[in-house]
C-alpha cells in the first residue's frame, strides 16, 4: 500500500505528465484560456486516459505480445484510442447527456492528445501489471488536470495585466508554464 | 492565388516555420531540444514522417471519404512512425533510447495530422511533397536552434563539444524542465518582435 501511494505521489507532482515530461502541451495551451473549458478538458482527460490505459493494456499483454506483434504497438495503440473515444462519446450522448454536454467538445480533440498515448505507452514498457497501469493513468491524468485548472486560474488573471506585445498569448503563457514548472520541481526532493 | 512549388517550400522555413509560426508540435519541441544531437535526429525522424505521409495521402486522397478521413490519416501516420521506429532502432540505438516515448508520438503530433488536414487533403502529390518538405526542415531548424540555445548555455557543450572552457558554470535552469518552456516562450515573443 505504502509503495502505491508513493507512485501516485510522484505520477502527481513529481513527475507531472504536463510539467516534467513535456506531454499533452497543444491542449493545455489550447484549452486553458477559461476556467470552463480548463475542468472540461481536464474531467475528459481523466476519463479517457484510465479507459485507454485498460484497453491497451489487455490488447499488449494478450494479443500483440502472444502473437508476436509487438512491432505494430503504435499504429494499434492510436486505433483503439481513436475507437474508445468515438465509444465513449457516442455512449455519454445517448445515456448521460448532461455529462456529454460538458466533455463534448473535447472528447474527439482527446485523440491526439500526446499525454493519452504516452501514459499507454509508459505503462506498457514499464511492464507495469494491471492494476498499477489503471493507478498510474489515474494519477497521471489527475497530474494533468490539476497542472491545467492551476494554469487557467493563472492565465485568467494574466488576462487583465498588461504585457508587453511580442509576449502576448502563446508567449506569455509557455513562460508562465515554466514558471509552474519551476514550482512543480520544488517536488523532485520528496520521492 | 496559386503559390509556386518553391514558395509552398520556403513557406515552411520563414513564413508558417513550426512551432513559431504555427504553434502546433509543442511537446517534442520542448522535450527533444536538451541537446543538439537530439533536437537533429527528431527533426530529421519528423520530417521522414511528413514527406511520406502527405505523399500518400496526396496521392490517395481521391479515394479516402471525407467521413472517416481522420481515421485513415493515423493508419497512414502510424505505418511511417513504426517505419522510422524500426529503423533508428537498429541503426541509431542510443539516439533512439535518448528520444524514447517521443518517437510512437510523432503520431499524434499535431504538425502531421494538421498538414494532412489542411494541406495534402486538398493538393497534389509535389506540392504536398514541398510542403511536407519544407515544414520538416523548418522544424528541424527550430528545434536545432532552440537546442543550441538550451545545450550551449544550459551545459556548456554543442554536439557534446565543451565550447566555454573549464571555468564556465553551466546554467542548468536551462536543460530542466522549467527552462524549456521559459525558453520556447522567450524565442516565440523573438520571433514576434522580427515579424514587425
Amino acid at each position: 500500500m505504502g509503495d502505491y501511494m508513493l507512485f501516485i505521489v510522484s505520477c502527481i507532482f513529481v513527475n507531472n505528465i504536463l510539467l516534467a515530461q513535456y506531454l499533452g502541451n497543444c491542449p493545455f495551451l489550447g484549452t486553458s484560456k477559461k476556467m470552463e473549458t480548463a475542468l472540461g478538458m481536464a474531467m475528459a482527460v481523466v476519463f479517457v486516459m484510465v479507459m485507454t490505459s485498460a484497453v491497451t493494456w489487455i490488447v499488449q499483454i494478450y494479443v500483440l505480445e502472444k502473437f508476436g506483434l509487438v512491432y505494430l504497438r503504435t499504429i494499434a495503440f492510436i486505433l483503439l484510442i481513436a475507437s474508445v473515444v468515438q465509444f465513449v462519446e457516442m455512449f455519454l450522448k445517448k445515456n448521460i447527456p448532461a455529462l456529454y454536454a460538458g466533455l463534448g467538445i473535447f472528447l474527439p480533440l482527446i485523440t491526439t492528445n500526446c499525454a493519452v498515448l504516452g501514459v499507454c505507452i509508459i505503462n506498457v514498457d514499464g511492464k507495469f501489471t494491471f492494476v498499477k497501469s489503471l493507478v498510474s493513468a489515474f494519477a497521471y491524468s489527475g497530474g494533468y488536470g490539476l497542472a491545467l485548472i492551476l494554469f487557467a486560474g493563472v492565465r485568467e488573471r494574466i488576462l487583465l495585466a498588461r504585457v508587453p506585445k511580442p509576449l502576448q498569448d502563446t508567449s506569455i503563457g509557455l513562460v508562465t508554464a515554466g514558471l509552474m514548472a519551476l514550482g512543480f520541481f520544488a517536488f523532485k526532493g520528496m520521492v | 492565388m496559386a503559390k509556386t512549388l518553391v514558395q509552398e517550400f520556403t513557406k515552411g522555413l520563414w513564413d508558417e516555420i513550426p512551432p513559431f509560426r504555427l504553434v502546433l508540435g509543442i511537446c517534442p519541441a520542448l522535450a527533444v531540444s536538451k541537446a543538439v544531437e537530439d533536437g537533429l535526429g527528431m527533426g530529421i525522424a519528423l520530417t521522414f514522417v511528413l514527406v511520406c505521409s502527405n505523399m500518400l495521402i496526396s496521392a490517395i486522397r481521391k479515394i479516402i471519404p471525407s467521413q472517416v478521413r481522420i481515421a485513415c490519416f493515423i493508419v497512414v501516420v502510424a505505418t511511417f512512425v513504426i517505419v522510422v521506429e524500426l529503423v533508428m532502432q537498429a541503426y541509431t540505438y542510443a539516439l533512439f533510447l535518448k528520444l524514447g516515448i517521443f518517437i510512437p508520438l510523432i503520431v499524434v503530433n499535431c504538425i502531421v495530422l494538421g498538414r494532412a488536414e489542411a494541406f495534402a487533403y486538398k493538393q497534389g502529390v509535389i506540392r504536398s511533397c514541398a510542403d511536407g518538405l519544407g515544414l520538416g526542415i523548418g522544424f528541424t531548424i527550430s528545434l536545432v536552434a532552440l537546442a543550441g540555445l538550451r545545450e550551449v548555455f544550459g551545459s556548456g557543450t554543442f554536439l557534446g563539444i565543451p565550447v566555454f572552457g573549464p571555468s564556465f558554470q553551466p546554467f542548468s535552469f536551462l536543460v530542466l524542465a522549467p527552462g524549456a518552456f521559459v525558453c520556447l516562450g522567450l524565442m516565440l515573443s523573438i520571433m514576434n518582435l522580427a515579424k514587425k
